[in-house]
């Protein structure tokens, strides 16, 4: 079975090594990207052109995206019922502490830096993938 | 620096694996127990016999506690502003559907479910420290917490 994999990201290179990463670490993944904000909403709840769009098991979301923030995606996933136990987690290049504790106030259910080196991220998607899409238990879809 | 871990287990035998693997994969890990929900929350807040109780860096929280059990305990965590953002493990023999959506639901960062045996329990200790100690950038303590400087 497929697993749902949403990466809210908008910079095309992050998304690229995400994607080999994933297709090494995990073929079962199919991953979505949405490139900013709005979008990310769009997918989730499944407006306009994402209709068919599948519920994500994970989402991995970017802070820095255009026209709507990852703080306030996040912030929307997790006031919603419908959404909120979809795990999400922050992968971001920012590590200013006021972040980390804003992400964890907003309920995201971890906190990943990206690393800058091009080993250290594939081992970084790695280990999202060997925890929590082989260790974690993930709800069921409704 | 140390990294505090409240566990939060009744049971002795899974308190010991704990213990025993932490200590094998990461010698920094300083394993505080609570064994029921009345006394997690104690601790959490620093409430009599637990004044000086150290902020954890992570809780790993069993469901079904005596006193309290583990989805209040879970529910009063996440409800509390100060306490909120300590990162809550669900940590359990539970394998029903209904316990994952619930813990969730209410905002656990991860339900992991206890295997019965003792390697991959021991595999699952690390795992937590792989992706939670190692990974994960957790939230400084600074200015929260119950006061203790």
């Amino acid at each position: 079975m497929p697993i749902e994999v949403l990466l809210v990201e908008d910079n095309a290179g992050d998304v690229r090594l995400t994607q080999e990463a994933f297709r090494d670490a995990n073929p079962s993944v199919h991953l979505h990207v949405a490139s900013d904000g709005v979008e990310a909403m769009a997918f989730l709840r499944r407006e306009g052109v994402h209709g068919q769009a599948p519920r994500p098991d994970l989402v991995l979301l970017d802070l820095n995206l255009p026209r709507m923030d990852g703080r306030e995606v996040l912030a929307q996933i997790k006031e919603d019922n419908g959404l909120k136990t979809i795990p999400t987690v922050i992968l971001t290049t920012s590590d200013a502490e006021a972040d980390i504790a804003k992400s964890y106030q907003l309920q995201a259910n971890c906190y990943l830096t990206k690393p800058v080196q091009l080993s250290a991220f594939e081992s970084l998607v790695k280990s999202v993938n060997d925890f929590w899409l082989t260790k974690a238990r993930l709800p069921q879809k409704p | 620096m140390p990294l505090q871990v409240l566990l939060v287990e009744d049971s002795p035998g899974d308190l010991r694996l704990t213990r025993e693997a932490f200590r094998d994969v990461n010698p920094f890990v300083h394993l505080d127990v609570a064994k029921d929900g009345v006394e997690a929350m104690a601790f959490l807040r620093r409430e009599t016999g637990h004044v000086h109780a150290a902020r954890p860096d992570l809780i790993l929280l069993d469901l079904n506690l005596p006193r309290m059990d583990g989805r209040q305990v879970l529910a009063l965590i996440k409800e509390d502003d100060n306490l909120k953002s300590i990162p809550t493990v669900i940590l359990t023999s539970s394998e029903l559907e209904a316990d994952v959506m619930k813990s969730y639901s209410l905002q656990a960062n991860c339900y992991l479910s206890k295997p019965m045996h003792f390697e991959a329990f021991h595999s699952l200790v690390k795992s937590i420290n792989d992706f939670w100690l190692n990974s994960v950038k957790l939230p400084e303590h600074k200015g929260a917490g119950g006061g203790s400087a």
